[in-house]
């Protein structure tokens, strides 16, 4: 399986508030919440290291989920935020400039 | 922008005398050669200075006056009634529209908004109105029929503008004022805010029953009164005071007012304003706003029946 890269859209606006993280799209104004899983890939989505890599770092150690079913769900999670284009995908690492999505 | 092809383009002003050049000739006797001389005239003309009266009024809103200028007395008087009570004066408005009213035309009210910013222009289209905005010069140009809901959609989006880019915001609620406080009732239409408008008891000051004027001072939040009407079709008062908390109505068996987590006040906040443009930084702007308001203002949720008992909670 080939690696896959995330980062976050430089367009959108995002805050984390009570464990969730709340993110704007500038393009449409719509309105995305993420759930604690969601949140934490969506954090560690910096365009360098791998998703395979997230998963086992920061899910796995979290959550009581096997590697494989967890990478599963993340990529699916990664494809479905890049078709809302609130994430970009790579299956190589992403240059990101200035103001990329706020993580707080 | 093309300012110079303002509404007003027909005044016109001819302030030197004419001068009309005529011409004769004369045989000159000497070479026999016809040459023609040019006569000046100057002719007693009366002087063809007329002035189409540039007709404008100040509609002050938020704070914010914003002077209009039509050529059409029948339009000013259309805008003057429209925004009784919320007229004003001023010599320095933060903004100055003119007005180029079109032939009356089929294009929908209900059409898409466009609201772009390019260059330093802002470019407000919708299918009855067709406006610019030039926040440096505070000038711009709306082309629009003689329909003042164009106008009011354009003074909304520019409004709605103006104070994302200073931490207030437009939001679709009922708002009115109740011992010095101002409340906020906001919902999707069919939540109640024209039912709790209707509810509020005399004492209680009603600001608006569809869009409220929010506006972020040094002390705090401060709501003002808008003439943005919804089905009570009453303009709001002219007045302000502090903002006090924002309820998210819902319709019930019972009145009662419920906490809610600060991540369910955000995203009641986010759904509820009024923002139309397609740009980055304000879009930003607007959502960082919008958690320093959840994090300054109480924001609870208000269930209530059809009773004007639900004011015993409010204020």
């Amino acid at each position: 399986m080939s690696k896959l890269f995330m980062a976050r859209n430089p367009r959108v606006a995002a805050r984390a508030l009570d464990g969730e993280m709340m993110i704007m799209s500038a393009k449409d104004s719509t309105l995305f919440t993420l759930n604690r899983t969601a949140t934490i890939l969506w954090q560690s989505a910096d365009g360098t290291t791998p998703l395979e890599e997230i998963v086992q770092n920061r899910i796995c150690t979290e959550f009581d989920v096997e590697a494989s079913a967890a990478l599963e769900d993340a990529e699916k999670l990664a494809r479905d935020l890049a078709g809302y284009e609130i994430l970009q995908i790579s299956d190589t690492p992403i240059q990101q400039g200035k103001g990329s999505g706020d993580s707080r | 922008m093309s300012q110079s092809a303002s509404a007003c383009a027909r005044i016109w002003r001819f302030d030197s005398p004419i001068q009309i050049r005529g011409s004769s000739c004369f045989w000159r006797a000497q070479s026999a050669t016809r040459v023609s001389i040019i006569v000046v005239l100057v002719l007693p003309l009366p002087q063809l200075t007329t002035e189409v009266e540039r007709l404008s009024f100040v509609v002050v809103i938020g704070g914010i006056p914003v002077r209009v200028n039509t050529c059409d007395p029948e339009f000013l008087s259309i805008l003057q009634n429209r925004y009784a009570g919320f007229t004003g004066h001023s010599d320095e408005p933060e903004i100055e529209f003119d007005i180029d009213l079109q032939p009356p035309n089929d294009l929908a009210e209900d059409a898409p908004v466009e609201v772009r910013h390019t260059h330093g222009l802002w470019t407000l289209k919708r299918g009855d109105f067709h406006a610019e905005w030039e926040p440096a010069s505070r000038r711009g140009l709306i082309r629009q029929t003689a329909n003042p809901y164009s106008i009011d959609a354009v003074l909304r989006i520019v409004h709605s503008l103006v104070l994302a880019g200073q931490g207030g915001f437009l939001m679709h609620s009922a708002s009115a004022i109740r011992n010095g406080k101002a409340f906020l009732f906001a919902g999707v239409s069919g939540a109640g805010k024209t039912t709790i408008s209707r509810l509020a008891p005399p004492e209680a000051t009603l600001l608006t029953d569809e869009i409220s004027y929010v506006r972020r001072h040094d002390t705090g939040y401060v709501a003002y009164g808008t003439p943005f009407t919804g089905e009570l079709a009453k303009l709001g008062e002219n007045v302000s005071a502090p903002l006090t908390a924002l309820y998210l109505l819902a319709q019930g068996k019972e009145n009662r007012i419920d906490a809610i987590s600060a991540g369910d006040a955000a995203r009641g906040v986010l759904a509820n304003i009024l923002f139309f443009a397609e740009d980055d930084e304000l879009v930003q702007s607007v959502f960082r706003s919008v958690f320093e308001f959840v994090s300054r203002v109480p924001v609870m949720r208000l269930t209530f029946m059809p009773d004007s008992r639900v004011w015993e909670l409010i204020g």
